[in-house]
Order: structure tokens, then C-alpha cells, then sequence
């Protein structure tokens, strides 16, 4: 099975680096979402509770945008065909996805998150990096696990760009509310305070929950 | 493992909702034969060519392929059918070399396999190029060398030959003989020619199945009338 999920996830990032079609567009959306944010709500700073949804509901948004990518090559260039008829364990694709748009969400926080940092976060995360970037890691599993699902559900279909957001923000919401609650006192105005580990845990269960799920289901996905 | 038969269908049928593509085929078709499908558009050809695949579920009967019952064993014949379709199954921002490489890891097989096949449908000298840059005829080769990878014990061939000019059929032509094959073809000389056995399709339903030296052009025109 690893050298089928070396070969997708090679053969992906390829098309990614040919065509720019997703990270770029998730990129984009973020950073032009905080510009937006910061004159919407008409503050140059935010800090905690505030502060943390506006980075996760950002982050989940732009996340769609690549849910909605995932399958496209292989729906539009028969590249489910060509993989259903190897011989390979199917659920290698589901994992190659995941960990691509996993890999997605890391490459656009590199960026993102610095530049939320600059635009909208007053004071800054500072020591509690550490602790921001296992929560991310924690919310990138889930919401990449949750999205190769519902992406690979979504491209069966006509309407992809309506399915994919309407079945994912929905199943998303826990990793939102996780996320935030333990990143606002990443953010409190007071200099960060310690990471609740109770919502850690949730968004650890969560992610290992959707996966089980999606392990066992997403072979049938595939099926006529 | 040998079987007598490379395909054996009875009572196929299959519909896409309520229109129903295929109904009550029943044939057999020997190891090593060729069966020549033939039939206007909209008769069925893709599907059953999708169904042989295992990429669709028939809806009635049975089908088997190289021995194992389709949908149930499906996993027992996979890496041992080649399909060339209508698509070629190439990503299109991928080279030729980049696209055979990814087929070839998948099927296990030797990345000098696919040079070699590149060598000899003559491309060699495009196979740094992306597929959308090249020229159906040229994409069509490379289909067939992604098709042909991982020598299949069957082939599903539909119209292998159209866009190729007299040489790129005459370079991929000996490719494609060997094993069993289903061929869909809309030229009735050739594919009279190509077959050992013809399979009529009129509506879904199946209007000849005969070998095919008991066939004549007008039967099979008659198919398109």
C-alpha cells in the first residue's frame, strides 16, 4: 500500500505544481478573507475567542476550496479508471488524498498564519507556537479526513461546488469548535494562557473517529 | 490461471435509470479469440465494455471475465484487463513518461516496459511532452502503451485505431494481437477482418452472435440501419 500511496501522492503533487489549482486559490482566499475581516469588523487587532474563529473559520472555508479540487483529475481525465483497474488496495487512494490536502493546508498555513499574526492578532501567539501548531496539525487531520471524504462523495455529482460545502461544514463544525476553544487562549490579550487539553483530546478523537469511518466506507465510494 | 473461456456472459443487463442500455446478452468467448462488437451509437458497446472493465455493475445476469465472476471477484482480474476507450485515462498536465511511470507503479511492472512500448508505437521523441499538448493520434498511442503496460490477458479495445495515420496503425497493430479481445469497431471490413468471432448490438439488445466468417458486410450494416 505504500508504494500505491507514494505513486498518487507523487503523481498529485505533480499536476499541483503543473496547474496551481488549489493551493494557490486556498492562499488567496485566506489571506484576502483577514483583509477582509480586519475592515469588516473594523479592528486592527483581535484577541481570543475572536481572534481564534475568525483564523478557523478562514482556514476551514479555504480548506473546501480544496475538497472541491481533490477528485477533479481523476473524475475528468479517467484517472478513477485507470486506478480501479490496477491491482492496488483501494483505500490507498484515500489515503494519498487526505495526506495531500493535508499537505495543502500546511503549505497555505505557512503563510496564512503569519500573516493573521500581522494583519489582524494583537499580541501575538509568541512561546505558545508550539501549542498553535499541534492544534493546527490536530484541525489539518480532521479537516482532511472529513474533506477526501466528502470530495470524493461530491465529485460523483453535477452540482460539486454546492455538495462538497454543504456536506462538510456540517461534519466540520466539531473540529471548528475544537480548534477554536483551544486556540483562544493561545490568543488571550493577557499573553497566551495554557492549552485547554480537553479540547486537544476532542479534536484527537474526532480525527481518529472520521477516520475509521472513512477507511471503511470510502472503497464503496469508489464502486459504481 | 488458464480458463477455457476469457469472457462468458448470460442474461446481461444494465440501465441508467430508467433507460435500460443492455438486456439478455448471452455469449462465450473462447481464450485467445477476438469478438468484434458492433452497433449504432447508443447501442451499448461502451457499457459493455465498461462492465467487462469492472468499472459498472451489471444490473441483470452474469458476466465473468478470465474466470472470475463480475462484480463479486472483480479484485481476481484486476492488472490482468487492459481497457482503451474513448479517453485515454492520461492526465493531461502530465508527460507521456510521467503518466506511464504512474501506471506502471501501480501494476508493479518495470518502468523499461514502458520505454520500450514508447519506442515502438513511435514516440519516442514526444514522451517528455505534456498530453494536452499533443495530437489526438499522438494521445491515442500513448493510450495504447498505457493500455498495453502491464500485458493484460484481456483487451478491451474501443476503435484502438481511430485518429492514427497508416503509420502509427501499422506500428501499434502487432501490439495489440495475443490475448482474448472485445473490440468495438464502426468499420466492418476491418473489424470483420480483426475478428474471430462478431457480436451485434441493436437497442441493447444483442441482433448477431456468430463467428465471423458466418458474418457478412451487409449483416453488420444492417446493424446501422
Amino acid at each position: 500500500m505504500r508504494r500505491t500511496v507514494g505513486a498518487l501522492l507523487r503523481k498529485d503533487l505533480q499536476l499541483e505544481r503543473r496547474s496551481f489549482e488549489s493551493v494557490p486559490a486556498m492562499l488567496l482566499f485566506t489571506v484576502s478573507a483577514f483583509v477582509l475581516f480586519r475592515f469588516g469588523l473594523d479592528r486592527s487587532s483581535l484577541e481570543g475567542d475572536l481572534a481564534a474563529g475568525v483564523l478557523w473559520v478562514t482556514l476551514l472555508l479555504a480548506a473546501v476550496l480544496g475538497m472541491n479540487r481533490l477528485f477533479v483529475a481523476e473524475r475528468e481525465q479517467g484517472g478513477f479508471d485507470g486506478f480501479l483497474m490496477a491491482p492496488v488496495d483501494r483505500t490507498a487512494m484515500f489515503v494519498a488524498k487526505a495526506l495531500l490536502l493535508f499537505g495543502f493546508l500546511v503549505a497555505v498555513e505557512v503563510v496564512a498564519v503569519p500573516a493573521f499574526v500581522i494583519l489582524l492578532l494583537e499580541p501575538g501567539p509568541g512561546q505558545a507556537l508550539p501549542e498553535l501548531l499541534a492544534v493546527l496539525a490536530l484541525a489539518n487531520a480532521g479537516i482532511a479526513v472529513v474533506g477526501t471524504l466528502v470530495g470524493a462523495l461530491g465529485v460523483q455529482t453535477r452540482v460539486r461546488d454546492l455538495i462538497v460545502p454543504l456536506m462538510a461544514l456540517p461534519l466540520l463544525i466539531p473540529v471548528v469548535i475544537g480548534a477554536a476553544e483551544a486556540t483562544a487562549p493561545l490568543f488571550a490579550a493577557s499573553g497566551a494562557s495554557p492549552l485547554p487539553g480537553r479540547w486537544l483530546t476532542v479534536l484527537a478523537l474526532y480525527d481518529a473517529v472520521f477516520g475509521l469511518i472513512a477507511y471503511a466506507v470510502f472503497d464503496f465510494l469508489l464502486e459504481d | 490461471m488458464a480458463t477455457a473461456t476469457a469472457v462468458e456472459v448470460a442474461a446481461l443487463g444494465r440501465a441508467y435509470g430508467e433507460r435500460v442500455v443492455l438486456r439478455e446478452l448471452a455469449f462465450s468467448l473462447p481464450e485467445g479469440a477476438t469478438v468484434a462488437v458492433f452497433g449504432a451509437n447508443g447501442a451499448g458497446k461502451t457499457t459493455l465494455l465498461r462492465i467487462l472493465a469492472g468499472l459498472l455493475r451489471p444490473h441483470a445476469g452474469e458476466a465473468r471475465v478470465l474466470g472470475a465472476a463480475l462484480p463479486k471477484e472483480a479484485w481476481k482480474v484486476r492488472g490482468r484487463i487492459g481497457l482503451l476507450g474513448h479517453e485515454p485515462l492520461l492526465y493531461r498536465d502530465l508527460t507521456v513518461r510521467e503518466n506511464l511511470r504512474f501506471h506502471a507503479r501501480l501494476h508493479d511492472v518495470p518502468e523499461g516496459r514502458a520505454a520500450e512500448l514508447v519506442e515502438r508505437v513511435g514516440l519516442a521523441g514526444r514522451d517528455e511532452d505534456p498530453v494536452r499538448t499533443l495530437s489526438r493520434g499522438m494521445a491515442q498511442r500513448a493510450a495504447i502503451c498505457r493500455a498495453l503496460l502491464h500485458e493484460p490477458d484481456l483487451l478491451l479495445l474501443d476503435e484502438p485505431l481511430a485518429n492514427l495515420d497508416p503509420g502509427g496503425a501499422e506500428a501499434v497493430e502487432p501490439l495489440l494481437r495475443g490475448p482474448a479481445r472485445v473490440l468495438i469497431s464502426h468499420d466492418a471490413e476491418d473489424g470483420l477482418a480483426a475478428a474471430d468471432w462478431v457480436l451485434g448490438l441493436r437497442g441493447g439488445r444483442q441482433a448477431i452472435w456468430a463467428p465471423a466468417a458466418d458474418v457478412t458486410l451487409a449483416d453488420v450494416r444492417g446493424l446501422y440501419r
